[in-house]
């Protein structure tokens, strides 16, 4: 069964080194095989090309605050309904689409794994439940562990091995896949209303600062070895002036080594376009984003992804587990003279002893200064980092932009004629006077592209499995009606906002943008690796402050294995 | 002298309300309750109505014939159920609050097919919560959270000690917190309500708000918090220096948090009272740390606004007659649809209309084939054309329920219930399997 012969495609496949080479695929059982299967289903590539299935590694799309999102948001689903389909369920799209359509839409790009890169560890069970009416795509999620009580109280006390215990265990209660980081030390101080300056402020009652959080994470992600580094949201994240700061926050993993084989990095920046700001306020802000670049031509050892801003039909929703910022926000989107303007609506959530969040309606505006800028300033980190396989593209979906405004992004950044256009038509001229956009001409080839969507975050999560063609592989392909030779922004454009094929595990799910066929992707978890008696210990210190932090028993925290019927262990 | 054939059940959470207590023990002989330990009076009885001497409890099937139920094969009965829900025009699917998340799930699934209209309990409490929250957010957090760092505890419009018994012992009021090591001596408490209630004769300062005044209340103490001076002596029956001492309560704390109750969502301004509190909670926050919390009723009631809207984009009042899913609290609510007489079916899960809804809208939803599925008999499933009987979740079934906080617990099976009846889960897939059929889907 799910065997399949891609024929005469032009293939990508940046890790095997084929460059647009003209190369049959075979997928037997559901994955990449030598040989063809004698009565395998074949598929007529031709004029066509083909890349491995798309692997997102930073999107917002299950979980107890993209609900949240949902559910406060009506205005934003009436504009996009989607009706239910033969074999097919009906809801609703836009910024925070349903998770039926989440599935079917991200298939329809293409993509065949997604990562959502936010997950309290109290609420895990809801991020899974959403998984499990989340069609087509593979999932994993992110423990959201950079406020953590315990991982503070450990980091404090110098006991490495417990830390690197409780991060095994929580990987193990909540099915988790990498140390997620967000605003260290700044979301605690937030359930006080306060934030943080920076690296080496005070935690407040805690006695540890933001650097120490970091460090300490970093480290014991390392003991445990696990697929990927940690996965950071800096402090004062969207405030001018911030590049420096994420330069500082580089340098904190400087001597801090990759224990794990097939990665270089030991720490990834994420959606570092809200991160790069340079200036000192609204008036004067530029891009921070060729100091950003800088570091990373210069130091192996960090891994960037874009959160690219999109212009589009109407605001988006923009939420994160940085509590303080998102406050920020809803001062920012609406003052008043009396205050913020009622009308801009604000959550805030908080989880006991994990995590602050929030959630705010915005609207980017590419007539807006400030706006264009950070639209510019998203194409400059992908296009200044040399390297590809540093940086990975994303919008931080639904924050720059909801995920199905991809291609678009694609062809500003395969495209210099497409991006003049928009830097002399649609945008602000502060896009050209404050960054240095419209100077860069380099073009992404479509190995790069291949790279900074799936070859790269693959490897940057550290999934062998993906993410590539060679044999072994799982058989998730994408194939996109282009021709390589002939291809100008429209055409780049249009070929990636509609797959011609997409494959998942060799079974064909989309053909000429339809969905033809709905299986259920897997769960994608990973584990520590530590020695028994450190991670006994660690669960014996959590058991026994247990009371202090939580208002459910011990008992009822671990998720169990109602929620992972079809589940993959990364790192065995 | 110990019973060797007790099994003692530990960690069990409560089906009964928004609070969720999940530290019972529940002993079980031979799939009978014999005891509940650390339950409040009303979470036991969940329990002990289970048992096989509650000659409540249904034990087969129903199908109304000749103006009487009589008992009827599953295979009747679903047979019977899923002719109504697939011939129907307009079907209505409402219930939802008292049932696992993985039930809603599929219950959200059989509207889509039968084009109907689905609502859920929220319709009738909280929906105005939810109207306002799309209106204004809301700041809040977890009950973990309060439990360790509020110093303010304010009840506005709600009466815990009777509605959510252990509510003030787990999470709000005599509990200790991490920073609260003192529990209730750290903690300054308020109550705000028309009436002294057990609740109110607890609280440090009781504020007998008029009834139905709260909205004026809460704009006087926006007005206060933005420094300008009251005009009236008395808002809502409250002196003037009383509001000016409350906002200096509010200022002053060090984390403070609103709970309220259907006081607000029931009384005249609706959804426009608790907007209002929303608005006042998030000013406030330019002052020091502040948050709100609605003290949410059923056990799952937040968890069915979560499944409706990860599944459609909405939390409730939800239409499929055009094959997408549309909201428009008002027009697709529960009692107004039944209200304007559109409703050609209706079936209800876990739930109880007969008793709950205007005469009017019973009346209507009474004239046309109605479904229960429903443990026990309710004025509900007395009138019904087909009756499911169920096993309990949080009882004999597994599930998932959300606290009135949106964080989900995992419900616990300590018995396996009677013979011969189904899931919630079962009777939900068995359906949709069933009108996928008829309706060649």
């Amino acid at each position: 069964m799910n065997s399949i012969t891609i024929k005469n495609g032009l293939v990508y496949d940046p890790a095997n080194n084929l460059n647009g080479e003209k190369r049959d695929i075979y997928i037997k059982d559901g994955v990449v095989v030598e040989k063809a299967d004698s009565d395998a289903k074949v598929v007529d590539a031709s004029g066509m090309i083909v890349m491995p299935g798309g692997v997102d590694l930073h999107s917002h799309i299950a979980g107890a605050k993209v609900n949240s999102g949902r559910a406060f948001r009506p205005e934003d689903h009436f504009i996009d309904p989607v009706a239910r389909g033969k074999i097919t369920r009906s809801g609703s799209g836009y910024s925070v689409p349903s998770t039926w359509v989440t599935g079917y839409r991200y298939a329809k790009l293409g993509y065949t794994t997604v990562v959502e890169p936010a997950m309290p560890l109290l609420e895990a069970r809801h991020t899974h439940e959403e998984f499990l009416a989340t069609p087509i795509i593979d999932k994993a999620a992110f423990p959201l562990l950079g406020n953590n009580w315990y991982v503070m109280e450990f980091i404090r006390e110098k006991e490495w091995e417990k830390l690197a215990g409780y991060i095994a265990w929580i990987l193990k209660a909540t099915k988790g896949y990498a140390v997620k980081i967000v605003n260290p030390g700044g979301c605690e101080n937030w359930a006080w209303g306060k934030n943080v300056d920076g690296l080496d402020d005070d935690v407040l009652h805690w006695g540890v600062s933001p650097r120490d959080i970091v460090e300490g994470l970093g480290k014991a992600n390392e003991m445990l070895g696990l697929p990927h580094s940690i996965h950071v949201h800096g402090n004062n994240l969207g405030h001018p002036g911030n590049y420096k700061d994420t330069i500082d926050l580089f340098k904190t993993m400087e001597k801090i080594e990759p224990k794990k084989e097939g990665r270089d990095s030991v720490m990834h920046i994420t959606h570092c376009q809200f991160n790069a700001y340079a200036g000192s306020n609204w008036g004067n802000f530029e891009s921070g984003a060729a100091e950003i670049a800088e570091y990373a031509n210069n130091h192996q050892h960090i891994t960037i992804d874009t959160g690219q801003v999109i212009f589009a039909k109407a605001a988006t929703t923009t939420m994160t587990a940085d509590g303080p910022w998102e406050f920020a926000l809803h001062h920012l989107s609406g003052m008043s003279p009396w205050g913020a303007k009622p009308g801009v609506k604000w959550i805030n959530g908080q989880i006991e002893g994990e995590s602050s969040s929030g959630i705010v309606p915005y609207f980017f505006s590419p007539k807006v200064g400030v706006n264009a800028i950070q639209w510019a300033i998203g194409l400059e980190l992908a296009l200044l980092v040399k390297n590809p396989w540093q940086v990975s593209m994303t919008t931080d979906h639904p924050n720059g932009g909801p995920f199905i405004y991809y291609p678009k992004v694609f062809r500003w950044l395969m495209d210099k004629k497409s991006r003049d256009d928009m830097l002399e038509n649609t945008v602000s001229q502060k896009a050209s006077t404050q960054t240095s956009l419209k100077d860069i001409d380099r073009e992404l080839t479509l190995e790069e592209l291949c790279i900074i969507t799936r070859a790269g975050t693959a490897k940057c999560l550290g999934m062998p499995d993906r993410g590539h063609l060679g044999s072994g592989a799982i058989g998730d392909v994408s194939i996109y009606k282009l021709d390589p030779k002939k291809m100008d922004g429209h055409a780049i454009e249009k070929a990636f906002s509609n797959a011609a094929y997409t494959i998942k595990d060799g079974q064909i799910v989309v053909k000429d943008g339809e969905i033809v066929a709905t299986p259920m992707g897997v769960t994608i978890v990973s584990e520590g690796k530590i020695k028994e008696s450190s991670y006994q210990a660690a669960i014996e210190d959590v058991k026994y402050h247990w009371r202090d932090h939580y208002s459910i028993n011990f008992n009822n925290y671990e998720i169990g294995d109602h929620y992972t019927p079809k589940i993959k262990i990364m790192n065995i | 002298m110990i019973n060797k054939h007790v099994k003692t059940h530990t960690d069990v959470v409560c089906p009964f309300c928004g609070s969720l207590c999940d530290d019972l023990e529940v002993d079980v002989v031979n799939d009978e309750v014999v005891e509940v330990r650390n339950a409040c009076k009303i979470g036991t009885q969940i329990y002990f109505s289970s048992n096989s001497d509650n000659s409540d409890r249904y034990t087969s099937p129903m199908i109304r014939k000749d103006g009487e139920l009589h008992p009827a094969t599953w295979e009747e009965a679903l047979e019977k159920a899923a002719t109504l829900l697939a011939n129907a025009k307009r079907p209505l699917l409402y219930g939802w609050s008292s049932t696992e998340a993985e039930a809603i799930q599929l219950g959200v699934e059989l509207a889509e097919i039968t084009g109907g209209i689905l609502d859920n309990c929220s319709s009738i409490c909280h929906g105005p919560s939810i109207m306002a929250m799309q209106d204004a957010g809301i700041p809040k957090s977890t009950l973990g959270d309060y439990k360790n760092r509020a110093d303010l505890v304010i009840f506005w419009g709600c009466n815990p000690v009777h509605a959510h018994p252990r509510h003030l012992g787990r999470y709000s009021e005599f509990i200790r917190g991490y920073f609260r090591k003192d529990g209730l001596n750290d903690r300054f408490m308020v109550v705000i309500d028309p009436r002294t209630t057990h609740t109110a004769q607890l609280a440090d300062l009781h504020i007998k708000v008029n009834p139905s005044e709260d909205y004026e209340l809460f704009s006087a103490l926006r007005t206060v918090l933005k420094g300008i001076e009251l005009e009236e002596e008395y808002v809502s029956g409250i002196p003037r220096e009383q509001i000016e001492q409350l906002v200096e309560v509010m200022k002053s704390c060090n984390y403070g948090v609103i709970y309220y109750g259907l006081g607000l969502t029931h009384s005249l301004s609706h959804h426009r009272n608790v907007e209002n509190a929303i608005c006042l909670t998030r000013e406030l926050n330019d002052h020091t740390k502040f948050l709100i919390q609605p003290m949410r009723g059923h056990y799952n009631v937040a968890g069915s606004n979560i499944v409706f809207s990860w599944n459609t984009g909405y939390p409730l009042a939800i239409d499929f007659s055009r094959g997408y899913p549309r909201y428009n609290p008002g027009e697709y609510s529960v009692v107004p649809a039944l209200l304007r007489d559109e409703i050609d079916v209706t079936i209800v899960v876990a739930s109880d209309p007969v008793l709950n809804f205007p005469a009017a809208a019973v009346e209507n939803m009474l004239k046309h084939p109605l479904i229960s599925v429903e443990p026990h008999e309710t004025p509900t499933s007395a009138l019904a054309d087909v009756v499911l009987p169920v096993k309990i979740c949080g009882v004999e079934a597994e599930g998932t329920a959300y606290r009135m906080d949106n964080v989900p617990i995992r419900l616990r099976k300590v018995k396996d219930g009677p013979n011969g009846l189904l899931t919630d889960r079962e009777i939900m897939k068995r359906l949709i399997n069933a009108i996928k059929q008829k309706k060649n889907l």
